[in-house]
């Protein structure tokens, strides 16, 4: 699967809603297929009494694997050329998150057009948890 | 080829897609396709990871009593890239290797913070690269502190 050029328009976006009232076990299940079993995300004692928060909180990579899907819903995870978040705050149990993927630009390469996006996943009350870039070739 | 070896694997890649919430058909069977951020799980596949328990070794989590924050613990992820030369599929192995990048430093709300990139490069058996992966990671200067509530 590959979008065509003609297919896609500078300020089109997608949103998509990632995951509503996130469970604990969810990020347990995220520690258990990825291999980071940090005890930030999978203890809540540890993570209340010694790291001093208020309780376990999502991997920043669970967030980003899951904002990864409005992408490869969209453009197909073949096209892809490149990803990029920053983690802006975190993703706590219970939160509810929204990706939105935009259209930025698209290119004339020599190896053919290649679509440029933003990213952003907010929560339940706005505020950004992860913003980034994109990238995905296009067919002529 | 060098590198640690990751076995790509269809097991792998269904309950990785599945944690992530993808319950897309090109992420099943014995040829399916990995999700963008799954070379992340390659850490399953490192002898030395440190963020997973093991056996006769002291691990920082609960147990009869609370834990403790290991040294240079109270990092975090700040930012993660990839760059995706081909897509990867169950079936290959890729083989990674991890360099230092760059570090710096920025002032904080409460004091300094520490940044520092690590760069993964996975290739496959002949030797082409597949995915450039960069990890940023940030440590508050000084000890671990309580943190904000939400």
């Amino acid at each position: 699967m590959s979008l065509s050029a003609d297919g896609i328009k500078v300020g089109e976006t997608r949103e998509s809603v990632l995951v509503e009232d996130l469970k604990r076990t969810r990020i347990v299940q995220y520690a258990g297929a990825s291999g980071d079993y940090n005890p930030l995300h999978t203890d809540e004692r540890f993570a209340i009494e010694v790291a001093g928060y208020p309780g376990v909180f999502a991997h920043g990579m669970l967030t980003m694997g899951m904002t990864g899907r409005v992408l490869t819903d969209w453009v197909g995870t073949e096209a892809l050329l490149t990803f990029g978040v920053r983690f802006k705050a975190q993703v706590w149990p219970g939160d509810t998150l929204t990706a939105t993927a935009t259209v930025e630009s698209v290119e004339d390469t020599p190896a053919g057009p290649v679509a440029h996006f933003s990213v952003r996943t907010v929560n339940q009350n706005g505020a950004e948890v992860v913003t980034g870039i994109a990238a995905a070739r296009l067919e002529p | 080829m060098t590198g640690q070896p990751f076995p790509v694997e269809a097991g792998h890649i269904m309950m990785f897609a599945r944690a992530i919430g993808d319950e897309t058909q090109a992420h099943r069977g014995e040829t399916a396709l990995a999700p963008p951020t799954f070379t992340m799980a390659s850490a399953q596949y490192d002898p030395d990871h440190r963020l997973r328990p093991r056996p006769g070794e002291e691990w920082f989590g609960s147990g009869s009593g609370p834990g403790a924050m290991p040294e240079g613990g109270g990092g975090l992820h700040a930012e993660q890239h990839f760059e995706y030369h081909r897509p990867v599929r169950a079936g290959e192995t890729l083989y990674a290797t991890t360099v230092p990048g760059r570090s710096w430093e920025k002032q904080g709300r409460t004091g300094r913070l520490l940044f520092s990139e690590r760069v993964t490069e996975y290739r496959d058996a002949a030797g082409e690269p597949v995915v450039s992966a960069r990890t940023v990671a940030v440590v508050p200067e000084g000890p671990a502190t309580p943190k904000d509530a939400r």
